[in-house]
């Protein structure tokens, strides 16, 4: 069944969108990632405009982001007390971010930094999750019963000041790093239109040492609210939110998103890091390949920006 | 003197009307297109007949060419080159105006039909009917060449050659497959007759396509109100999120 996008000003299936909304979702919910890094380079590819691509999408993670954290809220797997200090982290990296991206509108280059930050992110992520959850599961395999490794133990963050105690992370430690890992996602995430949630959840594990139960709920808790305000800018500075592209998309993506929450917890948490680091790593290697190789168009066409 | 011109316009007028003794008469099957939520393309045809007061001159034969011609929007082309080992955007002009959807469609072979001083006058080939002036590349040709290259993929320019149908030198029709990926605004159908590569007579209508019902106040709303339509995109993402969520949890509990 065709439909017609208003804003897209283009016709498209409705049934791939519903499919590709619900494939975005059900890792959405398993993962804690919006999708976004997924879903932007398809929508591109169905011949979405990119501009209405990143905006309309945004909007789709806000209801996928928020049917997953029901989910884990009912199960107690957010820290909201954590969510609150990275958002605030956040929202102000995502004013920063939007400006970056229309001075870099205006001198043609936002696609190659979008892709380029997709490369070096995606890869540097996904190797450091896979080698990192190959490792886990070799000790678990070599050594059962013994206890797991701690992770938080860095000197220098725990050096810093103003400390907070985060209850359900049961970590006590200094507001700073979160608030700086907040905003570093918060200035990407508006430059690469995504949630930033699959930089947000390696970084909680890794850097601040959170449990990774409590990360995936989190992290979709801070997600919501940055893409409901990129979401706005979009829609009042650009108008490219497309209503009935959202509607379609998040149709599918917040049935996903419940079935990811299901499946998430059935698996171990090494065994998802694992699957995860996979995904990223396949998006990334798709992406190089597609920087090094000669594309079959060499000219694209684009709204003038009367440079 | 505004009295000698009068009588000397008067005196002329037969002349001109000698001169265009044939004249087009043309019909379309639709002057207006709709897009609806379910919009997959539409299908427009262009009829029409010669007029003549004469018996049908000697000669070169006549041919017909039938053009639609979508709103113009200025348009930026970038190039891509390799730089440090990727590709990467270096180059970029912009081209003034070019049409967002242009078809035409002739008799015959398009050279065969037109002289390029008449195609330049009135602007009938794809390449005569975009716009680039004052730009400062040296290859400006490859640029607005790619522009039409990338658009005939998308079926947004379409070159018809030999689809007209002409009966006795009287009758044609021919019809245009306007593509999904249509831009709102006035298209304008032109119809012009040749008789040894000249243009003998023209004719011009409007096609207006405007989106209409749930998609006309989406549209409208997205950019009358955008803070509203954005507050109320994310009204519906919550509500979705919430349901959803709901309802899972219902399935869950009665299963």
């Amino acid at each position: 069944m065709q439909i017609y996008l208003p804003i897209a000003e283009v016709s498209v299936n409705a049934f791939l969108l519903l499919g590709l909304g619900g494939m975005v979702g059900i890792l959405s919910g398993m993962f804690g990632v919006g999708g976004g890094f997924l879903l932007t380079p398809l929508l591109f590819f169905i011949g979405i405009p990119p501009a209405v691509a990143v905006a309309t999408e945004a909007n789709q993670i806000v209801a996928s982001s928020f049917s997953g954290v029901l989910a884990h809220f009912k199960r107690k797997t957010v820290d909201l007390k954590m969510g609150v200090v990275l958002l605030i982290g956040g929202l102000v990296g995502a004013a920063l971010g939007v400006q970056v991206f229309n001075a870099l509108r205006a001198i043609g280059q936002v696609d190659l930094l979008v892709r380029l930050c997709y490369v070096v992110f995606l890869g540097i992520i996904g190797a450091l999750m896979f080698v990192e959850s190959l490792r886990t599961i070799r000790r678990a395999k070599a050594a059962p019963g013994a206890p797991p490794p701690r992770r938080h133990h860095r000197g220098w963050i725990h050096a810093l000041p103003f400390k907070m105690r985060f209850r359900t992370s049961g970590l006590y430690l200094s507001a700073i790093p979160p608030l700086i890992v907040g905003l570093c996602v918060g200035v990407l995430a508006a430059i690469m239109g995504v949630g930033g949630g699959f930089i947000m959840v390696p970084a909680m594990i890794y850097i601040l040492g959170m449990p990774t139960k409590v990360v995936v709920g989190t992290s979709l808790f801070q997600i919501i609210f940055v893409t409901a305000f990129s979401t706005l800018l979009h829609a009042t500075t650009n108008f490219t939110v497309d209503m009935i592209l959202a509607v379609l998309l998040l149709i599918g993506g917040v049935i996903g998103a419940q079935v990811g929450a299901r499946i998430g917890v059935k698996l171990k948490a090494e065994q998802l890091r694992i699957l995860l680091a996979i995904m990223v790593l396949g998006v990334c290697g798709k992406l190089a390949f597609d920087l090094l190789v000669q594309p079959s168009e060499l000219f694209t066409l684009g709204a003038a920006t009367g440079h | 003197m505004k009295q000698t011109l009068l009588i000397l316009a008067l005196l002329l007028a037969p002349f001109a009307a000698a001169a265009q003794e044939e004249t087009v008469v043309a019909g379309l099957s639709q002057n207006v297109v709709s897009i609806t939520a379910n919009f997959n393309g539409s299908e427009i045809l262009i009829f029409g007949a010669v007029q003549r007061y004469a018996p049908v001159p000697e000669g070169s034969p006549l041919e017909v060419i039938i053009t639609i011609e979508g709103p113009d929007r200025p348009v930026t082309v970038r190039r891509m080159d390799r730089r440090y080992g990727i590709w990467m955007n270096t180059e970029a002009v912009d081209v003034d105006a070019a049409p967002t959807f242009y078809a035409v469609a002739t008799t015959n072979p398009f050279r065969e039909v037109i002289s390029d001083t008449e195609d330049l006058r009135h602007r009938i080939s794809i390449p005569r009917a975009i716009r680039a002036v004052g730009t400062n590349t040296e290859h400006q040709r490859d640029f607005t060449d790619a522009v039409i290259r990338i658009r005939t993929d998308e079926d947004l320019y379409q070159v018809l050659e030999g689809s007209v149908m002409l009966r006795n030198e009287t009758l044609f029709d021919t019809s245009f497959r306007m593509p999904a990926n249509l831009v709102e605004g006035d298209y304008t159908a032109r119809i012009f007759l040749t008789r040894g590569r000249e243009v003998v007579s023209s004719y011009e209508t409007d096609i207006t396509v405007r989106k209409v019902g749930l998609e006309r106040m989406i549209y409208t709303l997205a950019h009358e109100r955008p803070l509203v339509y954005g507050l109320l995109s994310l009204a519906i993402a919550i509500a979705a999120g919430w349901l959803a969520s709901a309802v899972f949890r219902y399935i869950r509990m009665g299963g």
